[in-house]
């Protein structure tokens, strides 16, 4: 039923990103582009899917169990540190340079389209990158306690 | 700088309605499994997945590549218009997926799912990979290829 569930889940969030236009590059750079002619659609994604989280995570907090059983693990850190602020400005010059965030760009692959495809191919590697320092940086810090 | 708006390329209801979808998407995880939808770490995480956390991530990326086929059973999929070359699209992917690993956090997990929650951390990082993605747009557009 879980594992149901989480299908159906990214079902319809890859119908809303297609539907909200996110799974167009060309209209996620026209967000991007202050400069040159605005289009403000994207603020009307966050504002759509943000109302509807807000009333979904409030019931969240007053919870320790899903409706199907399952432990509600929300994230636990709060530290505002390098990684964070680092990795996001990785993240935000990646997607200023083709237009791709991770969830439009899964959903352009699955339809087969090939620059998405190769867009992908290089995510991974670049998360497969990110498994391998971390190894590394773990290995590093149990030799020199 | 003065602000110019391109109306013709604004979709508000298209826009807003497809954000409620990502919302109930969101929602249904949450409810359900009692996961946060982030795509990021949803396939980061299967880099090293421990055994029973497999299977809920890899059915919820599979929905997210089902979507176009189930669209196409309904209307015409809108085809995406990709500028960049497939050198930019290299580097990107690799900047994407690096960045938000070390950033635990993409625009639905920080951007979305961060924010409804009130995070601070997702609001920084939210508020750094939007600088970040306005900078990078005015560079390349209007620095370099202006």
């Amino acid at each position: 039923m879980k594992t149901f569930v989480a299908f159906v889940g990214g079902l319809v969030f890859g119908l809303g990103l297609i539907l909200s236009g996110m799974a167009n590059p060309a209209k996620v750079l026209g967000f991007l582009d202050l400069a040159g002619r605005w289009d403000p659609s994207l603020a009307f994604v966050m504002a759509g899917a943000i109302a509807v989280g807000l009333v979904a995570f409030r019931w969240a907090r007053s919870r320790r169990r899903s409706l199907l059983g399952a432990p509600i693990e929300l994230p636990t850190a709060t530290r505002l540190d390098a990684r964070l602020v680092g990795g996001s400005l990785v993240f935000g010059i990646g997607w200023g340079l083709a237009g791709f965030c991770p969830g439009p760009a899964l959903v352009n692959a699955g339809s087969g389209q090939a620059q998405s495809v190769l867009f992908v191919a290089a995510m991974l590697a670049g998360m497969a990158l990110f498994a391998a320092f971390e190894r590394i940086r773990r290995r590093s810090r149990r030799a020199s306690p | 700088m003065h602000l110019t708006f391109d109306l013709a390329h604004f979709t508000p209801f298209a826009s807003l309605t497809g954000g409620l979808l990502i919302g109930v998407a969101v929602a249904a995880l949450l409810l359900g499994n009692g996961r946060i939808a982030g795509i990021s770490g949803i396939l980061g995480g299967l880099l090293g997945a421990v055994r029973g956390e497999r299977a809920w991530r890899v059915a919820f990326l599979a929905g997210l590549l089902a979507a176009p086929w189930l669209w196409r059973l309904a209307a015409p999929l809108p085809a995406p218009v990709i500028a960049a070359t497939p050198v930019t699209l290299v580097v990107a992917g690799l900047l994407v997926g690096l960045g938000t690993r070390y950033a635990s956090g993409c625009t639905s997990g920080h951007g979305v799912c961060g924010l409804s929650r009130g995070s601070p951390r997702s609001l920084v990082a939210t508020l750094s990979f939007m600088a970040a993605g306005f900078v990078t747009v005015f560079v390349v557009r209007h620095l370099v290829g202006g």
